[in-house]
């Protein structure tokens, strides 16, 4: 096969940014991706099956057949997983990757975000740590990402927001029933709520329609592609340079490392399950934080034993997501007007500066609950089933409002992705093995933060609220990062701060599991402005010749 | 293989073929007995009764499961035929009779028990059941959406669109 300068390998959040700013660039790139490229009419607007509800399967990938992972308990027990089960901790595999399907909540990171260690000090059993970069080194990335991606909403009310130089470019939607509500109850305690940036069309933009306010937004792939990812923006620009060739169905085997250390290509299996190498100069590993630890630490060579870029045995570890937290509210009157997507107003009054607590997160409302959601969302005390299940549900559908927040998580080293030594996947190799828990103190975080949901609904009117309490186990899902974590220290990080592997100056990780810390918030529009960061980096080496072999 | 073996060989196939078909065209159900239908759709309708609007039965749930155990539920295949059988026998020690034939409040009473002794597949039936109700038609539950209706959530779901908006009217 004919050598690229880049084979990238995932085209979700991160590797459809790199793909797109390096053949714009003028570099030859393969982006390989193992899932389909998939639209609106694939996915059926299905509520048994889609991103959020997996029960009669995974609509954006992976199959449930032949790739499944190995998940060890809190009691050690060792479990088999199929992707549509929950402990899998799925991300999607498709084109866009979570971002086709996503609820598009586009978040910048705060100034401490970065300096968690700085900020806090570190928990007792937490490798709690500072990016090496800052705030300021990612911001015009940001700014990048907003434009480029699309981002609607207004922050302006935000007065805990890091600076930002350029508004954000589309305005707010209209605000639905459950905003109007939370308003002025958010005011009246003294909070700061503001307009949710979404990654969403509010008026047309980059040549396409704005929203249409439909309930089946989160979880499912946009009926008028109004909702925007990479797979509606920058692959496409990728692919119209002609420099950017995308490859579907092509699951990637290994990365192919010489008698030198240096990575010479990857080999993978195309969509007809032929073993495959491509040839390049450097490769770019995007596949989300799990898959991306599996592919380094399935990537053994005489010089890299125990994995590429895992002499100290850091990939993998630091396995983070966020912890979900917050409150029910129920109400005498009705909240739901099915205007989508729901999710539309948020504080960040309790992401930091909570007495004796480290970090805390963005809380907002949430997305519209399709009635299968509430079945599980009643009061507690509802019967399970019979008439007084149902006559709840008729009560209850349109009386609730939920609001809750990713909390951000204290990571460990102990939470983390190995390659099992028995499962394979479909094609033969070794699965990610998951296993770990959550910190004492991102529980402790977590459980203030229903607190801090519940006094909102109150204030809104809520005759009755209870928690959303945090759970345990390890971490990881759609917010899956910290497994290749950025540092200047080769010792405890695995990639540097221009996301180069320590050791293989023409590797590089650009998804969330460079993230040493992941925020209080959703951080998808952070693992894209990292694309846009490392890729400038990238060409900053390239024309300095550093990566031609 | 020589000519007549190979006649031979497509006549006991078509005969297994038409066996097959046969035992298909007489029972209802893709995975179920007859009975296992019966007793299965009582057990659907103690979760979500019938009142104003119908119940989980009338709504579809054995369809529902029975057609995922076909599918995606494949691996609760086994659940299903003892946990029914348990049921059926747990109604029969009690009061005589199987499941399907009791009063609801005697059914009532089983479920009670069966939710304490027979968690994992109470459990199983009583998730599967809600889905039914309350997810989406074209999986042969909610037959004519009437959950959505019940709790007014607006049809069609997605403003614009009826390609796939028939409420389990486009077979699957």
């Amino acid at each position: 096969m004919k050598k690229v300068n880049a084979v990238v390998i995932g085209a979700g959040a991160g590797g459809g940014v790199v793909a797109k700013e390096l053949s714009t660039g003028g570099l030859s790139v393969v982006l390989l991706e193992r899932g389909r490229w998939q639209n609106a009419n694939d996915d059926r607007k299905d509520d048994l099956r889609n991103q959020r509800t997996t029960v009669l399967g995974n609509a954006f990938g992976p199959d449930d057949d032949g790739n499944p992972r190995v998940v060890v308990d809190l009691g050690g027990s060792e479990h088999v997983v199929a992707p549509s089960e929950g402990w899998y901790s799925n991300n999607a595999a498709c084109v866009g990757g979570g971002t086709l399907s996503w609820g598009a909540q586009a978040w910048r990171f705060m100034r401490q975000d970065f300096r968690m260690r700085s900020t806090y000090g570190a928990p007792e059993g937490s490798t709690l740590e500072d990016w090496p970069i800052s705030y300021d080194d990612l911001e015009p990335f940001y700014e990048k990402a907003e434009w480029e991606i699309g981002v609607s909403g207004n922050d302006d009310g935000n007065p805990f927001k890091a600076p930002r130089r350029r508004p954000l470019p589309m305005p707010a939607l209209p605000p639905n029933r459950e905003y109007e509500i939370l308003m002025p109850a958010a005011k009246r305690l003294g909070l700061h709520p503001f307009d949710i940036p979404m990654a969403r069309n509010s008026v047309p933009y980059n040549g396409r329609g704005p929203c249409m306010r439909c309930r089946w937004c989160v979880g499912f792939a946009c009926e008028v592609d109004a909702k925007n990812g990479t797979q509606n923006t920058v692959i496409p620009t990728a692919l119209a340079t002609g420099n950017c060739e995308l490859h579907t169905g092509c699951m990637t085997k290994e990365i192919i490392l010489d008698d030198r250390g240096r990575a010479t290509g990857v080999s993978y299996f195309d969509a007809r399950g032929h073993l495959q190498t491509q040839p390049a100069d450097f490769v770019v590993v995007s596949c989300a934080a799990i898959e991306s630890a599996r592919l380094l630490l399935n990537s053994k060579s005489r010089l890299h034993p125990r994995g590429l870029g895992n002499r100290y045995d850091n990939v993998g570890r630091n396995l983070q997501g966020h912890t979900y937290t917050g409150a029910v509210g129920a109400f005498d009157f009705e909240a739901y007007d099915d205007v989508g997507p729901g999710a539309g107003i948020a504080i960040s009054d309790f992401n930091h500066g909570n007495p004796g607590l480290r970090g805390g997160a963005m809380l907002a409302n949430e997305f519209i609950r399709l009635p299968i959601h509430v079945t599980g969302m009643l009061p507690p005390g509802t019967p399970r089933w019979g008439a007084a299940h149902k006559d709840a549900m008729r009560h209850y559908y349109k009386r609730t409002m939920v609001i809750m927040g990713p909390t951000q998580e204290m990571p460990m080293a102990e939470s983390r992705v190995q390659v099992d030594p028995k499962v394979r996947d479909r094609w033969g190799i070794p699965v990610a093995r998951l296993s770990g828990d959550r910190h004492p103190h991102t529980l402790e975080v977590g459980r203030a933060m229903c607190d801090k949901a519940a006094m909102w609904l109150k204030e809104a009117g809520a005759v009755r609220t209870w928690p959303m309490l945090p759970g345990r186990g390890f971490s990881g899902g759609q917010h899956q990062a910290g497994t290749c974590r950025m540092g200047d220290d080769a010792k405890s990080s695995v990639v540097n701060r221009h996301c180069q592997v320590h050791d293989v100056d023409n590797v590089f990780v650009v998804d969330g599991g460079v993230h040493v810390t992941n925020g209080g918030f959703n951080p998808a529009l952070t693992i894209m402005t990292i694309g846009y960061y490392a890729s400038a980096g990238i060409l900053r080496m390239w024309r300095g010749t550093g990566l031609r072999s | 293989m020589n000519r007549r073996r190979f006649l031979q060989a497509g006549a006991a196939a078509a005969a297994a073929l038409s066996a097959t078909s046969c035992r298909r065209s007489q029972g209802r159900w893709r995975f179920f007995t007859d009975a296992q239908g019966r007793t299965l759709a009582a057990l659907c309708d103690q979760i979500v009764p019938p009142d104003a609007y119908p119940g989980a039965a009338q709504a579809g749930a054995v369809e529902f499961i029975d057609r995922q155990l076909m599918r995606h539920y494949r691996k609760h295949r086994a659940a299903y035929r003892r946990g029914l059988a348990e049921t059926d026998q747990l109604s029969i020690g009690t009061f005589g009779h199987d499941f399907a034939s009791l009063t609801f409040a005697q059914q009532t009473e089983v479920v009670r028990v069966l939710e304490g002794q027979r968690r994992t597949f109470f459990d199983l039936v009583l998730s599967h059941t809600m889905q039914s109700f309350y997810g989406s038609p074209r999986h042969g539950g909610n037959r004519d959406a009437v959950s959505w209706r019940m709790l007014g959530v607006p049809e069609p779901p997605v403003r614009g669109r009826s390609q796939f908006d028939g409420a389990g009217k486009r077979p699957t």
